[in-house]
């Protein structure tokens, strides 16, 4: 190979000492298209200079052949991918990124190190993993273990029976796409003990990667029609911004509903039918998502209102999607963990042989945070047999869920029993991880209500907070000006004067009008504490600054 | 005997009938309209009408209606069910550890201490794995597993993967910001095909598949409403790419959607198939003169046996046909855990490079990866170490390797086993499984037999493969599945079974296709050797 050759550089290395192009780019229209143009070898080698010697170039070839453009460009990709928008991990992450970037790279900032509250990733913010379900996995991933006489009996046993459910009693093989048929059975009984004995069908599970990706999959089931008759989905506001990301990219139509922030984020019967009514002009409601314990409100729904939600999907005739990764986490008293299926089960035949529901849970949330796993389920509950012959077709082309996460949920529904020998150790970590996340909820609450400018509901359940911040108008009116969200803009300040990232309200969506930030309440009480401090400190700052 | 065969003969009919309406279900496409079956009191939300009519027009045949059958039959003879075989085996899916084959050790140490790093302690933990190890977590949040990644990978993963393809590549540079990880192949090819699928009518995507295809590829068109572009491998020479008809597809479908993607998969699956270094140029080439995007499918890049073979990635033959190329013409390739001698599916490990991408549409592809936050964090760790085995000096090297070489050898073997069997079957021809880890055979059927399916709707070599389940037990996979010249007939086979099983397993094909044969020849006495000639013929024809 040529030295010369050697010397090219990649187009990535020619970006970034080619900074100007992007911007030139988004000034864009038809002229971007030339611009994107090519980075011919000339011009690899010049580098900073390529853009001046480009032009001429150019102009040359508009004689004759036409220039070379990119076959994917913004504006040939998918319009629908575009429209996606997803703020927990948007440009303020990236500039949370970068600041740690520079920290490390020993550049001067007020602060020593960036707090990343943005998303609820528990293991980066230091809980520790339950012991139990690591020596599983461990085992599933190395057999040769199960003869080591350091793993308890009980880890073992599981490790076995996970193994002999898995092709050539390996967790390298694919499982059927439904997932592993003993890990459904295990989901089974948990969703049977946590209902109070209302049966469940293990050909209803689906074991799945991550949540997530439970959702995305029953909204593609979903999604028909063109114009008044396409797919409407009801989607709560706030919401986590998977479900408006996905809906982007389905084209379906999203159908907001606004929590009563007034009243501790609850669902309102005669918002959902306001919502609904105004939706069928336009387009035709088919499904009801709900997020219970609420992301990013952190509000318990009574189980009255459950009763009533269900039964206005019942009226109404929609599929019902009940997002319930965070059925372990309820902290306030007097909240309990309702699950859509066993209230509506409560509610008699007319309904449990009707509605039509999926329900949602994870791996990554509750005391467990083992989110890389990307484990999950979902139960699906009155689904015409046809369709349900079509989802498990839809997910064969992927395969399988990751067989990891599988063994993990596994591990989450049939915990060590009383008796065995991990018990004891598996409820003091789980108890310990819990009680600290009800601690800091609280904790959370307290000290944000003594902000003056800031509002905070109580935190229930879940794992965030969303509070409500006045924003004073000379700031809202700047941030307008630099084509902010005026969230967006306070949320850009804070992590650049205090390091701690947070996402700005109008990503998960508000009322129009008002303001709010969501923050996770998983850093360690004391790091907690100083970055609630800090927040109050640059809110009152802010205040101060822009009055 | 005589008898026996009567009854085995009436078993089959009647276990076929009874899950011909499972069949249908799979190949409906018309929406059926529910008047209120019984015990439901009122019209569902979500029904066959009102099913989103792209997932109803996916199909994917390596986990289709004979999967389901194959497993019916497993669960029927664990019941303790009398059949004809004691065993399904499994050729359908490239499924190695279902079929026996180990995992590397070295693979699963490192694992093994990733989810529970107490074990690094541990005295019978080899140095390099615990090294490996140790740097994978301090690369997650909170030094563990359990934490999301950053969309794109974990970062000391994905410089791992780019010094893996420069050294791969003979020096050719690889930006570990062109690296995402993913899970598994999969998920990266639908991704990049989700991104650039645009327009409407005449101006929508069209995206070039080689036929046979892996319908992995159809299945996310189809989902996605683009065109497929169909281009056929050339049969009579090893199924090779010809650009004469690479060029035939492209103008002919040009003038109803804008062709915007050539997908190629080398080592060809299901056909087996690697591509010369002059095949790849002159690909690249008529790529680059009409700007397609090029994605190139080389999970299998492990995968090569034939002596006279080898894998050449596109991007190394696309840097060597000089600067204009490589700086313009956009690619993105695949990689996973899943083939190659490791055989870890479970895992959904994965990862593609992209070159020469938008810088734009780079931020989109980030921006959508990032709503699904990460891949499997495992998987990841998997296909770190395939990227960065043990080293000459390292202590886990000469079990590495002689692991390695040990599954690729006994591959290689297989792969001639088969193609060397099948071949002496009258009515099958097989051309060399040069690469990957399938056999797909042409197979004679004959006119009766084809009636007989067609009276049933089904494709004849549904037909054919679902007789041979029933009979013998082997799951296959029909040609149709993966589409094949029309007028041929193919099943996929995988070569994963070990050799004792595979030997076994081709002695029962070669009897099932002989009695197939007489039960549908119509009274000739040579009935095999006839076949044998139709079929010549057959293939012979230009379709």
């Amino acid at each position: 190979m040529s030295a010369t050759r050697m010397q090219w550089l990649s187009p990535r290395n020619l970006r970034l000492l080619n900074p100007g192009r992007n911007e030139s780019l988004r000034r864009g229209g038809s002229g971007c298209r030339s611009l994107t143009l090519p980075l011919s070898p000339g011009r690899a080698l010049s580098g900073p200079s390529a853009t001046r010697r480009g032009l001429p170039k150019e102009k040359m070839t508009e004689n004759r052949a036409p220039p070379r453009a990119k076959v994917l460009t913004i504006d040939t990709m998918n319009p629908t991918v575009r429209k996606v928008e997803y703020a927990v991990r948007g440009p303020i992450v990236q500039r949370a990124l970068e600041l740690e970037r520079e920290l490390s790279e020993g550049m001067k900032k007020p602060f020593v190190e960036v707090i990343k509250a943005n998303i609820g990733d528990a293991h980066a913010m230091g809980q520790q993993p339950i012991t139990f379900f690591r020596q599983v996995l461990a085992l599933c991933s190395y057999p040769e273990l199960l003869n080591d006489s350091t793993f308890p009996e009980d880890a073992k046993s599981r490790a076995r029976r996970i193994l002999q459910s898995c092709g050539g009693n390996s967790m390298g093989s694919y499982s059927a796409s439904q997932g592993i048929d003993a890990v459904r059975q295990d989901v089974a009984r948990y969703i049977e003990r946590r209902d109070g004995g209302v049966p469940c069908d293990p050909d209803n599970v689906y074991l799945t990667t991550g949540a997530s990706d439970g959702i995305v999959t029953m909204l593609k089931l979903l999604v028909c029609g063109e114009g008044a008759t396409r797919t409407g989905v009801m989607i709560s506001i706030p919401q986590y911004p998977l479900y408006s990301a996905a809906l982007a990219e389905l084209a379906a139509v999203q159908v907001n509903y606004y929590l009563n922030e007034e009243k501790c984020w609850s669902m309102d019967l005669g918002e959902l039918q306001r919502s609904l009514e105004e939706a069928r002009r336009h387009c035709n409601p088919r499904a009801l998502c709900v997020i219970n314990p609420g992301n990013p409100t952190g509000q318990v729904q009574s189980r009255q209102c459950i009763e009533d939600v269900i039964r206005f999907a019942a009226k109404e005739r929609l599929f019902l999607m009940a997002d319930e990764v965070y059925q372990d986490n309820v902290y306030a008293d007097g909240c309990q963990f309702h699950s859509f299926k066993k209230v509506l089960f409560d509610m008699g035949p007319e309904y449990s042989d009707a509605v039509e529901l999926a329900s949602f849970h994870s791996t990554s949330k509750c005391y467990m945070g083992e989110c890389g796993f990307r484990g999950g389920y979902m139960e699906i509950i009155n689904m015409d047999e046809e369709v349900k012959a079509q989802l498990t077709k839809l997910v064969s082309v992927r395969l399988c869920p990751p067989v990891p996460g599988q063994a993990l949920m596994d591990l989450v529904v049939n915990p060590p029993q009383p008796g065995e020998p991990s018990h004891d150790k598996f409820i003091k970590e789980r108890t310990a991880t819990l009680s600290a996340l009800a601690e800091k909820a609280e904790l959370t609450e307290q000290v944000l209500n003594t902000v003056p400018g800031i509002s905070c509901n109580p935190v229930q359940g879940a794992m965030y907070s969303f509070p409500r911040i006045t924003i004073p108008e000379k700031a809202v009116k700047e941030a307008t000006d630099k084509g902010q969200q005026p969230d967006m803009f306070y949320c850009m300040k804070l992590l650049e004067e205090t390091g701690i990232c947070l996402v700005p309200g109008s990503g998960f969506g508000q009322r129009e009008g008002t303001h709010h930030f969501r923050m996770t309440i998983l850093p360690p009480k004391d790091k907690l504490t100083i970055l609630l401090n800090k927040v109050k400190e640059f809110h009152q700052r802010f205040t101060q600054q822009y009055s | 005997m005589a008898l026996s065969k009567h009854k085995e003969a009436s078993f089959f009919r009647d276990s076929f009938f009874n899950h011909l309406p499972r069949l249908k279900r799979f190949s409906t496409a018309e929406a059926s309209v529910r008047t209120g079956a019984p015990g439901s009191p009122r019209e569902r939300c979500l029904t066959m009408a009102t099913v989103n009519p792209h997932v109803k027009a996916v199909e994917y045949a390596v986990r289709g209606p004979i999967v389901t059958r194959a497993g019916d039959l497993e669960r029927a003879l664990r019941q303790g069910q009398n059949q004809s075989f004691t065993e399904v085996i499994k050729a359908n899916i490239g499924d190695a550890h279902a079929m026996g084959q180990q995992p590397i050790t070295f693979l699963r140490q490192v694992v093994a201490l990733c989810c529970f790093p107490e074990l690094l302690e541990s005295p019978s933990f080899p140095d390099d794995a615990k090294q490996r190890a140790q740097r994978i977590l301090q690369d997650c949040g909170g030094q563990s597993l359990g934490s999301y990644s950053a969309s794109q990978g974990v970062e000391c993963i994905r410089r791992d993967i780019a010094d893996y393809i420069t050294h791969r590549d003979q020096g050719v540079p690889s930006d570990w910001n062109n690296i995402y990880l993913t899970t598994g192949a999969s998920d990266g090819i639908m991704s990049i095909l989700k991104l650039i699928v645009s327009g409407q009518g005449s101006s929508r995507t069209g995206v070039m598949i080689p036929i046979p295809q892996y319908p992995l590829y159809s299945a996310a068109i189809s989902e996605l409403e683009a065109v497929h572009i169909n281009y056929y491998l050339d049969e009579d020479h090893c199924w090779a790419l010809d650009i004469e008809e690479l060029q035939r597809a492209y103008l002919t479908a040009k003038q109803q959607c804008q062709p915007r993607v050539l997908c190629i998969i080398n080592p060809g699956n299901p056909t087996g198939q690697v591509q010369s270094k002059k095949c790849i140029e002159e690909v690249l080439h008529f790529a680059f003169e009409e700007n397609l995007f090029v994605m190139a499918d080389e999970v299998y890049q492990d995968n090569v046996y034939a002596l006279d073979c080898r894998f050449h990635s596109f991007k190394k033959v696309l840097y060597e046909m000089g600067p204009e190329y490589f700086n313009n013409v956009e690619l993105a390739s695949f990689h996973s855990t899943s083939k190659g001698y490791t055989g870890e599916c479970g895992f959904r490990g994965g990862y593609m490079e992209v070159l020469n991408m938008d810088p734009q549409v780079e931020a989109q592809l980030v921006k959508l990866l990032s709503v699904r936050l990460c891949p499997p964090v495992p998987g990841q760790a998997a296909m770190d170490v395939i990227v960065n085995p043990p080293k000459v000096h390292e202590p886990s090297y000469a079990q590495f390797t002689k692991e390695k070489n040990s599954v690729l050898d006994v591959l290689a073997h297989k792969a001639m086993l088969t193609e060397r069997i099948l071949n002496s079957v009258p009515g099958i021809k097989c051309n060399p499984v040069q690469g990957a880890m399938y056999a797909f055979p042409q197979i004679f059927i004959p006119p009766r037999a084809i009636q007989e399916a067609q009276s049933r709707s089904l494709a004849p070599d549904m037909l054919y493969c679902l007789k041979l389940l029933e009979e013998t037990g082997i799951c296959v996979v029909p040609g149709s599945g993966f589409g094949q010249r029309e007028g041929t007939f193919h099943f996929r086979m995988t070569i994963l079974p070990s050799p004792e099983k595979l030997e076994v397993l081709l002695g029962q094909l070669k009897e099932f296709h002989l009695r197939f044969l007489e039960e549908y020849s119509q009274q000739e006495p040579q009935i095999p050797r006839t076949a044998h000639d139709q079929h010549r013929e057959t293939s012979e024809q230009p379709a």
